[in-house]
């Protein structure tokens, strides 16, 4: 069976300095993979490849069957690939129903989105109470939870997440990572970059440790997370 | 005599006409953080192509059809340099250090200006606009001009529309999607590119109807014209809240009173005699400016640009 996302050899670089040098890896359908390492080791620069706001210098991406290169970053969420970016980058000055709206964007099945827009407000009961309130007034872990709702409206195939649980507090952070194993459990297949490395690997069905744009260790979330030198690294352990 | 009523309506009608040009300012502004220094051109093109059409159309033709046609002919024109505007100049430095386009948008303002003098049949001097074949009316001392109908007509008309096309439509909300987060509307399936030209395109419009509004309230067309008109409404545009819609409409509206009161008060006030009358009007409109930005620099309406990030 081939992967649902297949990334070879993949070399990207902002002008001279080349932030990915040549990563190769897979997800396949019904999946948790994660993408941990420090910061600047090139996993946001990965998954914004990925989703087409950067362009590869070399090396090839085949998502569902097709190749990604070339693709421009409007095209590739109709292909099913969503991305809930770093930072949450939800639309500040619009309310959290248009934020969830906008996630729909290119689906024209009015019935299906507002079902979808009700499993959001299922998933995250804070943003149905909230719906009709700008989204940049919500708390940190809210726009989180906004971002992550938004993403999945376009009802993706494959879900990137990029750091869900950074500057959140440890019972936001609980929280968010409580949803990501109820989404896997419903089956959602998902990327997901985080810097929280013990959380993302009990998670995980396979993860890869990134160093300064390589990929340096792969393997199941349980062996890494029983690695002993990503104990080391990672994990805050002597 | 009391001349408040007439000086409020004058305001109130130069105001409409400024806010039609600013939206053009402030719809760019909002989703590419560019100053169109061009727009007040785009706005000139749109009197000379409803000019066009006038001049195209038989001898004899009624107003009444001449004025859609000629609307029309405004419309396109505005739009279509708009876009040209948008796609050629503007979209290949997107990314460039800010100094680039602004300068190239000047240089812009100044070649559709010199292209209109020297191309444009007899367009050395002002050229003759046709008037509506009504008015003026008398409404007890308020003197009311047909052009100055046509402007308190449409001037509601559009802003309610694009009101309600930007909150409204899907692509108005991909538009605002777009201004707040460029990168983040992409991962929407948003094609930005298309809501930046669309930005244009509704200021192109909306200068085109404002051009031949400008013809028939002042009875001519001139390939300076947008010079200080765009001025005005750039000045109209900071002034409610650059980027806010409702604000460029709202300081139209409050720039073009102002101007009104400045002119007709200002020379009753003692020590201030030499400085009222229609020669000081751009002086106490770039004065409220500059208290407006000492006071209040986000705008009427404006957001802090803390709530940006």
């Amino acid at each position: 069976m081939t992967a649902l996302l297949e990334v070879e050899d993949l070399k990207v670089a902002y002008g001279k300095i080349e932030a990915v040098k040549g990563i190769s890896f897979s997800v396949e359908a019904g999946q948790v993979v994660t993408l941990i390492g420090t910061n600047g080791a090139g996993k946001t620069t990965t998954l914004r490849t990925l989703s087409g706001l950067l362009k590869p210098s070399s090396g090839k991406i085949v998502f569902d069957g097709r190749p990604l290169n070339g693709v421009p970053a409007h095209k590739i969420v109709a292909l099913g690939l969503a991305h809930s970016p770093e930072g949450r980058h939800i639309f500040p000055r619009l309310t959290i129903a248009e934020n969830l709206q906008l996630g729909a964007f290119l689906r024209k099945d009015k019935p299906g989105i507002e079902k979808d827009i009700q499993r959001a407000y299922d998933l995250f009961p804070i943003l149905g109470e909230r719906r009709k309130q700008a989204a940049g007034t919500l708390s940190g872990g809210e726009q989180q939870m906004l971002a992550m709702g938004r993403a999945l409206m376009s009802q993706p195939k494959l879900l990137m997440l990029d750091e869900p649980s950074m500057g959140l507090s440890p019972i936001m952070m609980q929280k968010i990572m409580a949803t990501i194993a109820e989404l896997k459990a419903q089956g959602t297949t998902i990327l997901l970059v985080e810097q929280n490395a013990q959380a993302a690997l009990s998670l995980a069905d396979r993860g890869h440790v990134m160093e300064i744009g390589t990929i340096v260790l792969s393997g199941t979330g349980r062996d890494l997370l029983h690695d002993e030198s990503v104990r080391k690294a990672y994990l805050g352990e002597d | 005599m009391n001349t408040l009523p007439q000086q409020l309506a004058n305001g109130l009608f130069l105001g409409s006409m400024y806010g039609l040009i600013a939206i053009g300012y402030t719809m760019v502004y909002g989703i590419v953080q560019l100053i169109n220094f061009a727009h007040g051109e785009i706005f000139m093109t749109g009197g000379f192509g409803a000019l066009t059409v006038y001049l195209y159309l038989p001898d004899g033709t009624s107003m009444w059809i001449a004025l859609p046609a000629m609307l029309l002919g405004g419309v396109l024109v505005a739009t279509l340099f708009a876009l040209g505007a948008e796609r050629f100049a503007y979209r290949p430095l997107r990314g460039a250090p800010v100094l680039a386009p602004l300068i190239t948008a000047i240089g812009l303002s100044l070649a559709l200006q010199q292209a209109v003098f020297n191309w444009y049949p007899d367009a050395k001097s002002a050229r003759v606009f046709p008037q509506l074949p009504f008015g003026p009316y008398h409404l007890g001392s308020l003197r009311i001009q047909s052009g100055d109908v046509f402007l308190i007509i449409v001037a509601p008309l559009c802003m309610t529309a694009l009101a309600l096309f930007v909150r409204g439509s899907r692509t108005g909300r991909a538009m605002q999607a777009t201004a707040q987060d460029p990168d983040t509307a992409q991962l929407m399936g948003i094609d930005t590119n298309r809501m930046i030209a669309t930005a244009f395109a509704i200021g192109g419009v909306f200068a085109g109807i404002a051009g031949v509004a400008f013809g028939l309230k002042y009875g001519s067309v001139q390939y300076d014209m947008g010079f200080q008109a765009g001025l005005h409404a750039f000045t109209a545009a900071v002034l409610g809240g650059i980027g806010n819609v409702y604000g460029a409409m709202l300081g139209g509206l409050v720039l073009g009173l102002a101007e009104a009161m400045a002119t007709a008060y200002i020379a009753n006030i003692p020590g201030m005699e030499q400085l009222g009358g229609q020669g000081w009007a751009s002086v106490w409109a770039f004065v409220l400016l500059i208290l407006v930005l000492l006071l209040r620099p986000q705008g009427l309406l404006g957001e802090r640009v803390a709530d940006r990030a």
